[in-house]
């Protein structure tokens, strides 16, 4: 496994390379001069002739990318102008936002799809299958953006005044204020450091934070916030896994160790949870792992949609006023996170599924 | 099941040609007895049709605000008389936009737009896409790694956030968003080509193609690439529906078409803030874009089934 867990790691050295790579061009395609379209177009002279020579621009091209891989390496993305912030502390400030609602996307499409998907399998061909795989259908075919606002609408509008009313936009009701939980557990951090990035990086993901600090009122208002996005962001893995989950469902189901398991006298449960969908499980992890770039993408038009400042309403705001600085270094990270998720994903075939670690 | 059967295996003594038509007869059979493969093309049908005859089919001009031509208000909700309008006011079924004009128009013209967006992006990237994974399956050895391991870099990223990139960089517009659109969805048919190419190409006919004396272009195209056809069909169908999502989803963020394009996406990226007091303009350019995904994804999927040699024997 170890090994394994190596030759992947080292695999994905070329494809880093090949990202620094694509964004590198990227940021020298910008049409006109490069420090102005990063800095703005009230960068005086002498700025842009500093900013020039520390990122090595008068310099020729393969020594600009080594100096743009060490700026990466180095973990050092510039500063924005527009945020009057280093790109780093926009990461550690947006990032969990968008990580937050990326993964209870993941998890409501997981804990919906995969029954459905089972269900469906199991009962072939009936009225549940018949309507799970035509919502499935009409689930890959929304615009993410469009299934956020009609979700906004009836829930905030249409169902106002009723239990289910939820609201349509922000992270947390005005009033509502969060306690970082490393200041409710007295955790001796001071601002600037390493550790206190890491702790406030995770104190940012309401929902974490609510919990380690044990603040369910927090929590309820933040999850209340949380449902909408995260349902219009799910929609389409969860259809995705739904269908993917029935069809690795059938294949397993017809093979004949499943009719020995029957025949031995077991349970319908225990077949179907026991012996088929262990089995279903593997293709179920690559639908999952594909759909996590979906996910990411769709994370910039759903912030954009219900008003969360994460990383995609970073890129929004930045497409809008052509911050270009801002769009590379954000692309670049959302790059790499993708890269090792992808890895994640990998490794746990591996687990699941001994054959591949042999291979 | 018998009958089909049967019409395939008289066709076999009566040569080629006759053979590679029952493909497609099979094929065509097998599909229409797919209920959603039927569903997919009667609206790709319509939506074809209303696209061809947008101009005259839409009651009034997608472009000119009505203001000072007919009594309405922006944003005004769908009037419709045969649904106790009174008569008093013009008709519009689907209501007015922010600009005051005929939404039902703009989304009738917008078909036209959702189409031929479809249709180019994914031309451009099967064209692109084919002569790389050819070349790349073809040639093998470091042409191979090096088109391969490019694919795989621009499959690192996901795709809308890479497209956001290239727009960005090259400008907003539709050509723009249709190039970024066009380029994230090369590997796709890269990969497709290749593994094609890969497994035909030490076949015996085409060694025998190669001893008689064709030249690569004439072995790539006229015996090997056929062979990708099929899938690249059923790719071709379903990435149309995940480029009209693309697109739609750049036009959204400003990135794609400009106003006052009838774009789908772009209409309802304008009036996404209205979403509350005019809700019938995000609802129907929503629903006219996800008709048409729908469209598309069931036809690629009926098209799969249909064109899977394994499950010939099924049908």
């Amino acid at each position: 496994m170890a090994t394994y867990i190596l030759r992947r790691l080292l695999s994905s050295i070329p494809v880093l390379l090949g990202i620094l790579f694509v964004t590198f061009a990227l940021g020298r395609w910008i049409p006109g001069d490069p420090c102005r379209a990063i800095l703005g177009e009230k960068a005086t002279d002498a700025v842009c002739n500093e900013f020039i020579h520390r990122h090595g621009l008068d310099r020729p091209i393969p020594v600009q990318f080594g100096y743009y891989i060490r700026e990466v390496a180095q973990g050092d993305f510039g500063r924005s102008f527009r945020f009057s912030k280093s790109v780093n502390e926009l990461i550690v400030e947006r990032l969990p936002i968008t990580i937050e609602l990326s993964f209870a996307a993941l998890f409501v499409s997981i804990l919906v799809g995969i029954p459905l998907g089972v269900i469906s399998a199991v009962r072939h061909n009936s009225w549940v299958d018949v309507l799970t795989m035509l919502w499935a259908n009409i689930g890959v075919s929304m615009p993410v953006f469009w299934l956020g606002l009609m979700l906004a609408y009836i829930f905030a509008l249409t169902l106002k005044d009723t239990p289910f009313q939820l609201p349509p936009s922000g992270r947390l009701s005005p009033g509502v204020i969060t306690v970082p939980f490393y200041e409710v557990w007295n955790l001796p951090v001071q601002p600037g450091n390493f550790w206190y990035s890491v702790l406030d990086f995770a104190a940012r993901m309401n929902i974490l934070n609510a919990l380690l600090s044990l603040n369910f009122e927090v929590l309820k208002d933040a999850l209340r916030h949380l449902i909408l996005p995260a349902l219009a962001l799910g929609t389409i893995p969860m259809a995705l896994i739904a269908r993917m989950a029935r069809s690795s469902m059938l294949e397993v189901l017809g093979q004949d160790y499943i009719r020995t398991a029957r025949a031995k006298g077991l349970r319908q449960r225990t077949v179907i949870m026991k012996h088929a969908f262990r089995n279903a499980l593997l293709p179920l992890v690559t639908v999952i792992g594909l759909s996590l770039g979906g996910l990411l993408g769709g994370a910039v038009l759903t912030e954009t949609v219900f008003n969360l400042s994460g990383v995609g309403r970073i890129l929004y705001d930045a497409i809008t006023s052509r911050d270009y600085g801002i769009i590379q270094a954000f692309t670049v990270v959302i790059a790499i996170f993708f890269v090792i998720l992808n890895l994640l994903v990998d490794i746990s075939y591996a687990y699941l599924d001994p054959r591949i670690r042999l291979d | 099941m018998t009958q089909e059967n049967s019409s395939v295996a008289t066709l076999d003594p009566e040569g080629v040609a006759l053979k590679s038509v029952s493909l497609w007869n099979i094929t065509l059979r097998r599909l229409r007895r797919r209920k959603s493969a039927i569903i997919g093309l009667v609206i790709l049908a319509i939506l074809t049709f209303v696209a061809l005859t947008a101009q005259w089919l839409a009651p009034y001009d997608p472009y000119t605000p009505l203001i000072g031509i007919e009594n309405v208000k922006a944003r005004e909700a769908p009037c419709i008389y045969a649904l106790g309008c009174p008569q008093s006011k013009p008709q519009h079924i689907l209501g007015v936009d922010g600009n005051v004009r005929d939404q039902f128009s703009r989304l009738l013209y917008g078909a036209r737009l959702s189409l031929m967006i479809g249709f180019s992006t994914v031309t451009f990237a099967i064209i692109i896409g084919t002569v790389l994974g050819a070349l790349s399956g073809y040639l093998g050895g470091w042409v191979d790694n090096v088109i391969m391991r490019l694919m795989d870099v621009l499959l690192a990223f996901p795709s809308l956030l890479l497209a956001i990139a290239i727009v960005t960089v090259l400008g907003p517009g539709l050509i723009n968003a249709l190039l970024a659109i066009g380029i994230v969805s090369i590997p796709a048919y890269a990969r497709v080509v290749r593994a094609s190419v890969l497994s035909v190409r030490e076949m015996d006919y085409v060694s025998a193609s190669r001893a008689l004396g064709g030249n690569m272009t004439h072995i790539l195209f006229r015996r090997i690439l056929p062979n990708a056809l099929t899938p690249l069909i059923v790719q071709g169908t379903l990435g149309i529906a995940s480029a009209i999502l693309d697109a739609a989803a750049l036009s959204f963020l400003g990135l794609g078409a400009q106003p006052p394009t009838p774009e789908w996406g772009s209409m309802l990226g304008a009036e996404r803030n209205q979403v509350f007091t005019a809700p019938h303009l995000v609802f129907f350019p929503g629903i006219a874009i996800a008709l048409t995904v729908l469209a598309f994804n069931l036809l690629g999927d009926g098209l799969r089934d249909a064109l899977d040699p394994r499950l010939a024997h099924v049908s």
